[in-house]
């Protein structure tokens, strides 16, 4: 089998894999299953990154996305839900008007991304881009990547200051 | 159908991103509003590794880790409103939730 054989069964699995769990992070009744369906959302995402070879990418997804953002949102949905768990969902009206809302937007970038973009050819095998990525870094985008590390711990200690319980 | 295009990946990041717009417009509970808003950013990253690879220009990989630093913060900071919002009204349901002050 050619490497494109390959590469598109990889792809097509893993769309159908974020297709199916997408669905149900948005229309199922229990949040915890639409937190669990997230988790597969987001490792075809990072499948998606070391299928276009972006190594470092894919690892820091898993370990961000799934290591921490993921745990965050199990904790809230921990701390904030009344028993039983249940997801409330919007009135019925509402509900179609967001799913005729999400399918307009769909149908605007696909044409938007088949009018400018159409069958953009294959570019060959690329290195590791760890290295090439660790000089942009703190090289061109120092002061970005540091600002962004500034911006993160601000948050970090406004978040506790913010949930510290007032009772003294 | 093959070989995998530009336009494949695309694609995948405009599905991404209209699913967290009915994420966010469908759900009452603010951690599904959340969740929504995660699937809005992991939509604009996949479009700027595709973008990266495909025009062999690794800025587009570096603007995508700073989203998902930016990402992390505003995960962090929406969870402590929320539970402050739980702590106040009792509940995280945004249409309970809609006085500002009493």
């Amino acid at each position: 089998m050619s490497p494109e054989i390959v590469q598109a069964v990889i792809f097509y699995f893993l769309a159908a894999m974020l297709v199916v769990s997408c669905a149900i992070v948005v229309f199922s009744h229990s949040i915890v299953n639409a937190c669990f369906a997230l988790l597969f959302t987001l490792l075809a995402v990072a499948g998606f990154y070391a299928l276009l070879g972006a190594d470092f990418l894919a690892v820091t997804q898993v370990v961000v996305y799934v290591g921490g953002i993921l745990v965050l949102l199990l904790f809230g949905i921990l701390l904030t839900s009344p028993l039983p768990i249940v997801l409330g969902v919007a009135t019925r009206r509402t509900y179609y008007l967001a799913v005729a809302a999400g399918a307009a937007v769909f149908a605007m970038l696909m044409i938007i991304v088949r009018a400018f973009w159409a069958g953009q050819p294959a570019v060959p095998e690329q290195q590791s881009t760890l290295e090439a990525l660790g000089m942009l870094l703190l090289g061109k985008y120092l002061f970005p990547f540091e600002f962004a590390s500034l911006t993160l711990l601000a948050a970090l200690i406004g978040a506790a200051y913010l949930v510290r319980r007032n009772d003294r | 159908m093959y070989p995998i295009t530009l336009t494949h990946y695309l694609a995948a990041g405009a599905f991404l991103f209209a699913m967290g717009v009915v994420a966010c417009i469908a759900r009452r509970n603010a951690v599904g509003i959340l969740i929504g808003i995660e699937l809005i950013l992991n939509a604009a990253n996949v479009n700027l590794v595709a973008f990266a690879r495909y025009w062999n220009n690794l800025d587009g990989e570096v603007f995508a880790i700073i989203v998902i630093i930016l990402a992390a913060c505003e995960a962090a900071v929406a969870l402590a409103i929320i539970i402050n919002l739980f702590r106040g009204f009792g509940t995280v349901e945004v249409d309970y939730a809609s006085k500002l002050k009493e």
